[in-house]
């Protein structure tokens, strides 16, 4: 069991963090703003981070905005995740080479850069624990995502608001960080001192925390990061209720029709795909050098919004824009439980703020319920 | 995850569009109904079945069709030219559980090529099992796969072979009409019948239907299904139907799991 | 008694032209108005062949999907025709989808119904099976002339 001690760290511990990971190897990344949005991108120090900055989301929408303090992590998840780091959008698999011997194929070796991700939300600690699975837990385990995955090191940072799309404590996934980091901080950016509650998780994180300046917390600091958080999960603006149920009504409502409506307004143009935090899905290109003589094997982000993905003797299985939008829904809430036993969501929200059309996965499960299948043949 | 480079030993055609490729391996083993990944050097990766004896003897051999760039690319491989291999992967037919039963084999095309591996299988243990019944449909005798073999398979005593086609010439003395109508035929134990179906996936709705209206639970029959795939590890996304993942959970399927997938538009 | 409106429509369709108006009658009380709008199915792969349709007015597509190939239609059933076959023999299962391709008005005859008061009164059923035996013999030579496609080459 964790030991129950929680410590102090103010604005200088926090900047000493960056600097001890980064003399000990680490490439950090973390937070940041650019492109009027909040990125995850490589930091070099606590000037790099957002402060003073939060967001407004809504369906569509991403505004940054300043706060009226100055809170180095008062905004919600912006368009990154973690898995452009992790589960990397284009990654080499083999080289191979015509020579007068034959064939020869030489496998990509696992790079191992350490990476420190300083910033990560309890959703985001859940959507990689999701990646572990899918992606280290079958049968075959992909090397390149193990190699990256065992030189991480994560500072969690509670959230004290939800962001406007969040639906995190519906889907059980935050906002309180639980398990699966090194460190964690809970911010508390009020009147009074700039400071951020830490809590160990690892004894890596032990081990870094002793080399920054930093105090045992009193009782009150520690109650003040839980009313913080506990503030948070109180203040969702949205949600999936009997989030344990919806496996079972989108497998009995493949047909409803819910899913044409939606259809007439996706433009499966994927974004969702890409800002969410567990879609894992990849394809395959074959380069080749202009001689013609060696060729690299390289796997690249793919999307189920695209006709392709399923293209088969001819045509795509999944032609139409409803049944890649009810493929993408239903995987993410209901199939992806079969394939690997826990949900596909953590109710991160992205999905919604940056689809072009604000396409919102609460609002269709409450649509389907409301009209639910089974219930109607009972009542009728 | 990473194909190995392997000669290939011998190239045959089938059909006007359909060869068989023997590979040579050092792992050779593998279930039937199972595949391989077969890469093409500046071309890429297609899933092809494993369509020989199952029995290793340093050769893995696929029939495949020229549908497209890789699958062109790899029929068009000579003996002595190189390939990409990696599997096998999949569920294979269950053989070892179907022991003690009839087992009626119905293939439909292509389908008898991931089919084939099992038939010498069953034949192999022929005493191991009831009836031995092959019948296969195809649409047209240019079309039929494996020719020579079928007529050795027709003069074994433990098997019923029947072979019909969707459009005949006037030399084609057999079978005229769709392979349900073999089907129909009956005249095995529906309770003791195991049936293992491969082909283009009507032909599978419709022989599975047909299994079933002569008395053969879906429970007790299989099916091979195909959908694009990418990395045949459960890791790219791209061989999903419903809850499954064709590449771990098939592609051989039991049909009362796979028939309600297969229902589904789209899906 | 005044004929219903219903009999009326069942007498006046093809497949029952000079039937005597006591087993229209009799059908009639198995049958029910009704209209699919364009796009709309009347029945789906799989499904039970409970009902069949004597269309009146529009035109019903008769298709089955194949993955990557998607909805194949192999046949049209036009206004005086009927669509569906399957009700008329064990599993009761429908074989394929048909989906009306534009408005369409049919009479939808309850398939239970019919072969109970088939069972009851088997002059009826007679009557019923000979009516019904000509449309599938037809249909079936249709189909098989439709196989044989004539217009393409066929090796």
């Amino acid at each position: 069991m964790k030991s129950a001690s929680h410590y102090v760290l103010t604005c200088s511990g926090v900047a000493a963090l960056i600097d001890v990971l980064r003399e000990q190897g680490f490439r950090t990344l973390g937070p940041t703003v650019r492109d009027a949005a909040i990125v995850y991108d490589e930091i070099a120090s606590l000037s790099d981070l957002p402060r003073g900055w939060t967001d407004e989301q809504g369906g569509g929408r991403y505004r940054l905005t300043r706060r009226s303090d100055e809170a180095l992590f008062g905004y919600a998840v912006g368009p990154h995740s973690w898995k452009k780091f992790l589960h990397i959008p284009a990654q080499r698999l083999w080289r191979a080479e015509e020579t007068t011997d034959g064939l020869r194929i030489d496998a990509e070796l696992p790079a191992a850069e350490p990476l420190a991700l300083i910033g990560v939300r309890a959703c985001e600690l859940q959507a990689i624990k999701i990646q572990d699975r899918v992606l280290l837990e079958g049968t075959y385990a992909d090397p390149h995502y193990r190699a990256r995955r065992d030189a991480l090191f994560l500072v969690a940072v509670n959230c004290a608001e939800p962001g406007g799309t969040c639906f995190c404590a519906s889907m059980n996934s935050g906002p309180k960080a639980t398990s699966g980091y090194d460190l964690a901080l809970t911010e508390l950016a009020g009147d009074e001192e700039h400071r951020f509650v830490a809590d160990v998780g690892s004894e890596t994180g032990r081990q870094i925390l002793a080399q920054l300046p930093h105090r045992e917390a009193t009782g009150e600091e520690v109650a003040a990061a839980n009313g913080v958080v506990a503030n948070a999960a109180q203040k969702m603006g949205r949600a999936i209720p009997a989030a344990n149920q919806v496996p079972e009504l989108l497998r009995r409502n493949l047909d409803h029709p819910r899913w044409d409506e939606v259809a007439a307004r996706c433009l499966t143009c994927g974004n969702c795909t890409m800002a969410c935090p567990t879609c894992f899905c990849t394809t395959v290109e074959e380069n080749t050098s202009l001689d013609g003589v060696a060729t690299e094997h390289v796997r690249h982000w793919d999307s189920c919004f695209t006709t392709d993905f399923s293209y088969i003797h001819g045509g795509s299985v999944r032609a139409s824009p409803r049944s890649r939008y009810r493929q993408w829904m239903t995987h993410k809430l209901s199939t992806w439980w079969d394939q690997f036993g826990t949900s596909g969501c953590v109710g991160c929200g992205r999905c919604i703020t940056w689809c072009p059309v604000g396409i919102d996965i609460t609002e269709e499960i409450a649509a389907i319920r409301e009209a639910d299948s089974v219930a109607a043949d009972q009542g009728g | 995850m990473v194909p190995v480079a392997a000669r290939v030993s011998a190239r045959r055609r089938e059909t006007r569009d359909t060869w068989t490729l023997s590979i040579e391996s050092g792992s050779s083993a593998y279930r039937p109904g199972q595949f391989s990944m077969l890469y093409a050097f500046g071309v890429g990766e297609i899933p092809v079945s494993l369509s020989g004896d199952p029995g290793g003897g340093g050769l893995l051999i696929h029939t495949v069709r020229a549908v497209g760039a890789v699958s062109q690319a790899v029929t068009r491989l000579r003996p002595g030219d190189w390939i990409g291999l990696r599997g096998p992967y999949g569920t294979a037919w269950p053989l070892e559980e179907s022991r003690g039963n009839d087992v009626v084999v119905v293939a439909g095309g292509l389908g008898l090529a991931p089919l084939r591996p099992a038939i010498y299988r069953l034949f192999a243990e022929h005493e191991r099992y009831g009836r031995i019944a092959v019948l296969y449909g195809t649409r047209s005798p240019a079309d039929i796969l494996f020719r020579r073999e079928i007529e050795r398979w027709r003069r074994r005593l433990e098997a019923e072979v029947e072979v019909t086609v969707d459009h005949a010439d006037e030399t084609w003395r057999g079978h005229v009409g769709v392979v349900t109508n073999l089907i129909a035929r009956g005249g095995f134990d529906p309770d003791h019948t195991v049936a293992f179906v491969c082909g283009p996936e009507i032909m599978m709705r419709f022989s599975a239907r047909a299994l079933e209206a002569v008395g053969v639970a879906p429970e007790r029959i299989f099916v091979s299904l195909e959908r694009n795939m990418k990395c045949a590890v459960a890791q790219c996304g791209h061989c999903q139907l419903g809850p499954t993942l064709l590449c771990r959970d098939g592609p051989v399927m039991r049909y009362d799991r796979a028939e309600p997938l297969l229902t589904v538009r789209e899906l | 008694m005044e004929v219903r409106g219903i009999d009326r429509l069942i007498c006046e369709h093809p497949i029952f032209a000079g039937m005597i108006p006591e087993y229209c009658e009799l059908i009639g009380g198995c049958a029910k108005n009704v209209r699919f709008d364009s796009g709309a199915y009347l029945f789906r792969e799989g499904g039970p062949a409970d009902e069949f349709f004597l269309v009146r007015h529009g035109r019903v597509a008769l298709e089955i999907v194949a993955p990557g190939r998607g909805p194949l239609r192999f046949s049209t059933v036009n206004s005086g025709e009927i669509a569906g076959e399957s009700w008329l023999i064990p599993p009761y299962r429908w074989l394929y989808d048909a989906r009306a391709l534009e408005l369409t008005r049919a009479v939808s005859i309850d398939a239970r119904c019919l072969r109970e008061k088939a069972e009851e009164n088997h002059d009826f059923g007679y009557e019923m099976m000979k009516r019904f035996m000509t449309m599938l013999v037809q249909r079936l030579h249709a189909a098989q002339l439709q196989m044989l496609d004539v217009y393409g080459s066929v090796t």
